[in-house]
């Protein structure tokens, strides 16, 4: 089961300054009840969204209700997706349209799911975040995941990013971990033999 | 540190070795080149919540999970946690717990649900069934899997993805993170338990202090800790972002284990495992990528007044401002202590308290109803504060009305529930209204996290117990003889 694949994105982008953003603020537990991947974009940052949980009052002050901010790339502040193990995280902002996160620093878990589900977590320097952060809302950025770099445009500045090449073959390729692991029966068998 | 390669072939191998890293050796089936490692794992839990996309995607392929034996069931997240032989009223949960059932009938997994005499939050019934054991991988697609690093495992979460992995193949594709050992050292002030320590540790290294690490904890004060409380130490480990938290294993997790349902039998089978068990500690001049070290004394009762796990204070401080704050939590202080109602610079002692939850993977254990119950004897609850003790397991809430404790519960005017994640976390039936301020032994204090609006303050069973009692946050020596 192949995954969508990823090379250069190119878009605008939604700026989350805020740091320790957690899987329980991505997607609360009261929504993880689903037996399916679908729907999840709907709840994402549910409780930031949202007064009282209700769709019709929308917060003004939160970023993704503010009609300004746009795009396929969620640009958020250090230690982003910590806690929880939930996938429904990366499940949530890729349904709700995101195909990459950008932050600093990205908590272990978070990061696995989202390589696991095609969506590309880029890490930063913190310097290049802040630059990311001072940008207008109709400022664009390019990711190209076969060069490792992602660029403002506005400015032509550019960082290169940190990507094991495993993990980026796949990417590029659409091909998940799982089918790897079921083409190494032949290695894991072996080693049940010894262990 | 060096290895000898002998003309023959032969390569003899003198580097030393942490804890971590010989497990890890022990577990790999191959590593791709400039990539990740095929990890095997020994033992995989899973629960209703985070396997069923799981199973879709096995049925999908058309396969059957691959080693059913390993890989034990149980209902937890989703449970109520009163009337449990009735039928879940909430239709979504009901359904996922069906889908559990149908799941592991279909693969041939054990599923220890509800009304089993094993049921309980997966992450007290694996140890107590001596299931979890020394030198094992073991994954469940929960991050507080990192609980049974407790007996010298190697024990993190992971994802649905992951968790579809595990049942397809017994193996993860996995990068080998740095390693880290925190050793505290020295004797425990009164009234200070485990919980006070693990929520030291992180309001010194922030909630992610330990991200990319896998985290050793040593020193004297955690080799005098019981099983259960080595448990809570382990367990908080992810929140300091740790790929997994673990202790190396001795007399008291050999003792701990023996005997129990799943452990191995007395004779040559046990004397085997012990042997090999008995290897695994951190050689002593092995490095690790970062160290720290922590006087048990500097210690004392602690709670959180923030919305992670790192914000947390002795229970004599006051909240920081942001002058007085780390740097790692200064920008968010602002909107925690608005989220929170509190004030900085302000005491958080006496602060006004309309919940008390005594429950979760972090301290439900039956070490942790002894506690309490010994405390709270003969003490009656503050009137106008809720009180719910959730048993981790059907075992410890058997052992808990063997002795006794139930009756003390009872007469301080404590609820005594039964087994489930509970109020931890805002997706049963069991939730903090919003506003109101629950002080809980779990292990996230994050925005709506026991409900949405609820403001949680962390801190040990006994802290809580004494706030039980007097119906505000209370130092917990001032009540203790």
């Amino acid at each position: 089961m192949g995954k969508a694949k990823v090379d250069i994105i190119h878009s605008r982008f939604v700026p989350l300054n805020m740091e320790n953003v957690d899987t329980d603020q991505i997607i609360p537990a009261r929504f993880l009840k689903a037996t399916t991947r679908d729907g999840f974009g709907k709840n994402l940052f549910r409780d930031w969204r949202y007064e009282s949980d209700d769709e019709s009052k929308p917060k003004a002050d939160f970023i993704l209700n503010n009609n300004n901010f746009t795009g396929s790339i969620l640009v958020a502040a250090k230690n982003f997706g910590c806690g929880s193990s939930r996938e429904h995280a990366a499940w949530a902002i890729d349904d709700y349209g995101f195909r990459a996160v950008v932050s600093s620093f990205f908590a272990d878990i978070f990061k696995n799911n989202a390589l696991n589900n095609g969506l590309l977590p880029v890490t930063v320097s913190e310097e290049f975040l802040q630059k990311i952060f001072q940008q207008d809302s109709e400022a664009t950025l390019t990711i190209n995941l076969n060069e490792q770099k992602i660029t403002i445009d506005a400015t032509g500045e550019t960082e290169t990013f940190e990507i094991n090449s495993y993990k980026k073959t796949c990417l590029l390729n659409g091909y998940d971990d799982i089918d790897y692991l079921l083409s190494s029966k032949e290695d894991i068998l072996a080693f049940e033999t010894t262990h | 540190m060096y290895s000898l390669s002998l003309l023959i072939g032969l390569e003899i191998d003198f580097m030393s070795k942490t804890l971590f890293e010989k497990i890890w050796a022990k577990h790999i089936v191959k590593t791709i080149e400039d990539g990740p490692s095929v990890l095997y794992i020994d033992t995989h839990f899973i629960h209703e919540v985070t396997s069923p996309q799981a199973f879709n995607g096995l049925n999908k392929r058309g396969i059957k999970v691959f080693r059913p034996k390993q890989t034990v069931a149980t209902a937890d997240h989703n449970v109520p946690t009163l009337n449990q032989h009735l039928p879940i009223k909430e239709e979504l949960s009901r359904m996922q717990v069906e889908a559990l059932i149908k799941n592991c009938a279909e693969h041939a997994v054990d599923l220890y649900g509800l009304g089993h005499p094993f049921q309980g939050i997966v992450h007290v019934i694996g140890p107590e069934l001596g299931i979890t054991q020394p030198g094992m991988t073991i994954v469940c697609g929960d991050s507080h899997t990192s609980t049974h690093g407790a007996f010298g495992a190697i024990a993190f979460g992971i994802g649905t993805s992951e968790v579809e992995m595990v049942l397809a193949t017994q193996c993860l594709l996995q990068t080998k993170p740095k390693l880290m050992r925190i050793n505290v050292e020295g004797a425990l002030n009164k009234g200070v338990v485990s919980k006070d320590i693990v929520l030291y540790i992180l309001s010194k290294i922030s909630a992610s202090g330990a991200t990319g690490y896998a985290v050793e904890f040593a020193g004297s004060a955690i080799r005098s800790l019981s099983m259960e409380a080595r448990m809570t130490i382990c367990n908080m480990s992810i929140e300091m972002g740790g790929r997994c938290g673990l202790i190396a294993p001795d007399e008291t997790t050999f003792n701990y284990i023996q005997g129990r349902e799943f452990a191995p039998p007395d004779g040559d089978e046990w004397n085997k495992k012990m042997a090999a068990w008995k290897q695994l500690h951190t050689d002593s001049d092995a490095i690790f990528d970062k160290e720290y070290h922590f006087d048990a004394a500097d210690i004392q009762p602690m709670i959180t007044y923030g919305t992670n796990p790192g914000m947390g204070i002795g229970i004599t401080e006051n909240i920081p401002t942001t002058e007085t704050i780390n740097d790692t939590d200064r920008s968010g202080l602002s909107k925690s202590l608005a989220y929170m109602g509190l004030h900085q610079g302000e005491a958080i002692k006496g602060k006004k308290v309309d919940y008390v939850f005594i429950g979760s993977c972090t301290n439900s254990r039956i070490e942790d109803l002894r506690m309490v119950a010994s405390f709270v004897q003969g003490k009656q609850k503050a009137s106008d504060v809720e009180v719910w003790i959730v048993p981790g397991s059907k075992q410890v809430e058997k052992q808990a009305k063997e002795e006794g404790i139930d009756k003390i519960f009872e007469a301080a005017g404590f609820q005594l529930r039964q087994p489930g994640c509970s109020a931890c976390l805002g997706m049963n039936e069991d939730k903090i209204p919003a506003g109101k301020y629950c002080i809980s032994t779990s292990n996230r204090n994050f925005e709506g996290r026991q409900g949405a609006g609820a403001r949680t303050l962390l801190a040990s069973p006994l802290t809580a117990a004494a706030a039980a009692i007097t119906g505000v946050v209370t130092d917990v020596r001032e009540l203790l003889n």
